[in-house]
């Protein structure tokens, strides 16, 4: 699935800083990753960890009196970071679908859907505004929208939370973007629907080679569609590889606790599940060293609460991603 | 329709006898007092607008449709369906936030569709909501303190500023935030951190019964792990009912004592977790089981799940007889023509809406088969 000409995405030492009443917050802390022509990334990661944070400042939706980004993030050879803005609305608009962690925030509460639907679609295209009306139906219906004629007559408060979430969906989809950025876009989908908007961009990735970037919380998902895995912690990315080697063998601290918190079909609730004791750094007051270090259960080294460990190479990798971690610890053993 | 034992159990089980109705309960209900939350023949509809300028009614949307449903005292009931299938109405209609328009609830043995405004009120300190949307929920000209006491100014539950503070600190505290986190704004927050404002707010008013709807979808995994430890920690200190709404089926199936599984505005199956988790009895709560992903790379690549096919209907255009027969691998004659009722099957207090386990049910009438006109 990797492609062997230039990646269709390249982020290299990502930074955002925003300005906050008790001073900055430094809130991505040197991202670099890569997304190939019909590949799948997923970001996990602790909540308040710069996931959101991240992708908005690629797409220059952060507030700019309040965010200064550095590094560099090119789309097809073309920074986004640097580019003037008109010619990164002619970018994103058609170039790239995003789908955010709010459903309300992309959607105008006063217009019914089929209005917002149809003023997408026609916004980056010569069509008529019967057919636009035809594509969105179409659109609804493939999100599983029940009965999509009458659905673009309602409004979004008319809409339940996963309805709401798959009409985002069908907007970011609308163009066939060639990259697709989804914010936790199926929490508020039952497994069925969130099946089938799994296999819809399946088939996206397949036809048009779209590259996805995948937030989320839920690592059954991970599992189902990712070809690599990225784990942030504080801002960083703390461990990345394939998504079998993360998964399977994980060998940062944290993405251990992680996957050790899950509780699964089989368990009933007699037991507590395991948690990462303690509570996430604040961005405004990172800590020297690793950032994980005032919660990690296996310290140990002299250089844990002063040196900050780089993304290093552990065990064998496997499906051709080297799989890396940035932990001083032993190299990780299975879990 | 239940699956409590019948009969006069209540004071053998040491309810204190105030808390038994004057009035007789009918033979075929329950103890009231073994049941918090009870709902019978509930009904939420919307009436179905269409056309841009004029909007007129051409329809009714039937988000919850004859829901009969009890929640004990003490126990989680977890809420599972199909988006759009009316979870979001029916915990709603329970807290008498959106208005039935049929059947009734009761909580506590008081009839929630009277109450008056001071009963509203004190409705709404002994029951609580943990909203799906954490951007929505939360007003964003507050600070964190200012949310979560104001069900404590409210409800008059601690008297003096400092009183207040250290006991939002102490709710901060709880659900996993720093109490210096305090004075911040929600804008400040990811998603995550903004949901256990959330559940912050909810328990501060020291509720009997809280409804979660989706209160940990945005949540990490650990971060998931610790609310769920909370809840059920809460839940045996504080005896606290709960309703948990979620699309996580391993989080329902770890939290809940019983679940419930709705489809298109009716409840279809209910039982105790274990037996509904694992052997279910509905074809739809089959499917939905099987389309659980799994976080095992090799595993999640080669599972089989069972794939619905056919059109996902309508609330406002529901199917006579089984509402799921439109996607049922299973159907056959009666399907169309009896509506099946929940019927026992299974393990002990296990309940399925299906006639592969007997036909049971009301006969279809002639105007329930006619979809609502068109115009
Ligand atoms: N406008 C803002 N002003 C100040 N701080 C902010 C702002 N937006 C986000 N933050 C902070 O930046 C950090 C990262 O937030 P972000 O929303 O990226 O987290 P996330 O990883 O997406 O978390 P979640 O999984 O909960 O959505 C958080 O600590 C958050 O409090
Ligand atoms: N205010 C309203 N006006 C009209 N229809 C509504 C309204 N609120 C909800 N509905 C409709 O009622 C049905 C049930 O919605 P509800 O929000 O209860 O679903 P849900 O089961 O919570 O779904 P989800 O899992 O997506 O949150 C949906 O078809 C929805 O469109
Ligand atoms: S560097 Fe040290 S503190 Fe950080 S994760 Fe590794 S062992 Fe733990
Ligand atoms: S009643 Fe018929 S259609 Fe409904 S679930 Fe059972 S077999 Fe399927
Ligand atoms: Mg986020
Ligand atoms: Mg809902």
């Amino acid at each position: 699935m990797q492609s062997t000409s230039a990646p269709l995405l390249e982020v290299e030492d990502l930074r955002v800083r925003l300005r906050t009443p008790r001073g900055p917050a430094e809130v991505v802390n040197g991202l670099s990753y890569a997304v190939g022509r019909g590949e799948t990334v997923a970001v996990v990661g602790e909540s308040g960890s710069g996931k959101s944070v991240s992708v908005l400042a690629l797409l220059g939706l952060l507030p700019v009196r309040v965010a200064t980004v550095t590094g560099a993030a090119r789309l097809d050879g073309e920074d986004l970071l640097t580019m003037p803005p008109e010619r990164l609305r002619e970018v994103r608009g058609p170039g790239v679908g995003m789908v955010f962690q709010d459903p309300m925030t992309s959607l105008n509460p006063v217009l019914t859907i089929g209005r917002q639907l149809v003023e997408g679609i026609r916004a980056h295209g010569e069509v008529s505004k019967a057919a636009a009306r035809e594509r969105a139906a179409g659109l609804l219906a493939e999100v599983g929208l029940p009965d999509p004629q009458r659905a673009l007559d309602r409004y979004p408060h008319e809409l339940s939370g996963g309805m709401r979430q798959r009409v985002v969906i069908a907007i970011a989809l609308a163009h066939n973007p060639s990259l697709l950025i989804a914010d936790e876009a199926t929490t508020a989908l039952d497994v069925t629907v969130q099946a089938q908007i799994l296999d819809l961009v399946a088939g996206l990735q397949s036809e048009h080679g779209t590259g996805v970037v995948w937030i989320t919380h839920d690592l059954g998902v991970v599992a189902g569609i990712a070809d690599r895995v990225l784990v942030m912690y504080g801002g960083r990315c703390v461990e990345d590889g394939s998504v079998d080697d993360v998964l399977e063998r994980p060998a940062h601290p944290y993405t251990r606790g992680l996957l050790g918190a899950l509780p699964d079909l089989a368990s009933s609730g007699d037991g507590e599940l395991a948690t990462v004791p303690g509570v996430p750094p604040a961005p405004t007051d990172l800590p020297a060293g690793c950032v994980f270090w005032p919660r990690c259960p296996v310290r140990s080294d002299p250089r844990c609460e002063t040196e900050q460990p780089p993304l290093a190479v552990v065990g064998a990798s496997t499906g051709g991603l080297p799989h890396r971690a940035a932990t001083w610890c032993e190299e990780g053993s299975p879990r | 329709m239940t699956d409590l034992p019948q009969g006069p159990t209540a004071h053998a089980r040491g309810v204190p006898a105030s808390d038994v109705p004057a009035s007789p309960v009918p033979a075929s209900d329950v103890p009231v007092s073994g049941v918090l939350v009870s709902a019978r023949g509930l009904e939420v509809h919307f009436p179905v607008r269409s056309g841009n300028a004029l909007r007129r009614t051409t329809g009714l949307l039937r988000a919850v449709d004859g829901v009969d449903l009890d929640i004990h005292r003490g126990e989680t009931l977890g809420l599972v369906g199909e988006s759009g299938c009316g979870k979001s109405t029916l915990g709603n209609a329970l807290l008498r936030l959106v208005e039935p328009t049929g059947g009734t609830v009761t909580f506590d043995g008081t009839d929630v569709t009277g109450l008056d405004r001071r009963g509203l009120r004190d409705l709404r300190r002994r029951a609580g909501m943990v909203f799906q949307d954490p951007f929505a929920s939360l007003d964003p000209r507050r600070t964190v303190r200012q949310t979560v006491s104001e069900p404590l100014e409210v409800h008059g539950l601690r008297s003096g500023r400092q009183e207040r503070s250290a006991r939002v600190a102490e709710l901060l505290e709880l659900v996993g935030l720093d109490p210096a986190v305090a004075d911040r704004y929600p804008h400040e927050f990811s998603g995550g951190q903004r949901q256990r404002v959330g559940i912050a707010r909810a328990l501060a008013g020291e509720p009997d019964f809280l409804v979660c709807d989706e209160a940990i979808a945005s949540l990490d995994v650990s971060v998931q792990a610790q609310v769920l430890n909370l809840l059920r920690r809460l839940q045996r200190q504080l005896g606290l009912t709960l309703l948990f709404i979620s699309h996580d089926l391993s989080a329902v199936r770890h939290v809940s004592d019983r679940i419930a599984v709705m489809y298109l505005g009716r409840v279809v199956e209910v039982g105790p977790a274990a037996a509904v988790g694992s052997d279910p009895k509905m074809p739809y709560t089959q499917a939905l089981l099987s389309a659980v992903p799994v976080p095992h790379p090799a595993l999640e690549r080669t599972r089989q799940r069972v794939v619905l096919g056919g059109d996902v209907p309508s609330p406002a255009n529901v199917p006579s007889g089984c509402r799921f027969r439109t996607r049922c691998p299973y159907v056959f004659e009666p399907c169309p023509d009896v509506d099946p009722a929940l019927q026992p099957v299974g393990a002990p207090g296990q309940l399925a809406a299906c006639h592969l386990h007997g036909v049971v049910g009301r006969p279809v009438e002639q105007e329930d088969a006619v979809p609502a006109p068109a115009d």
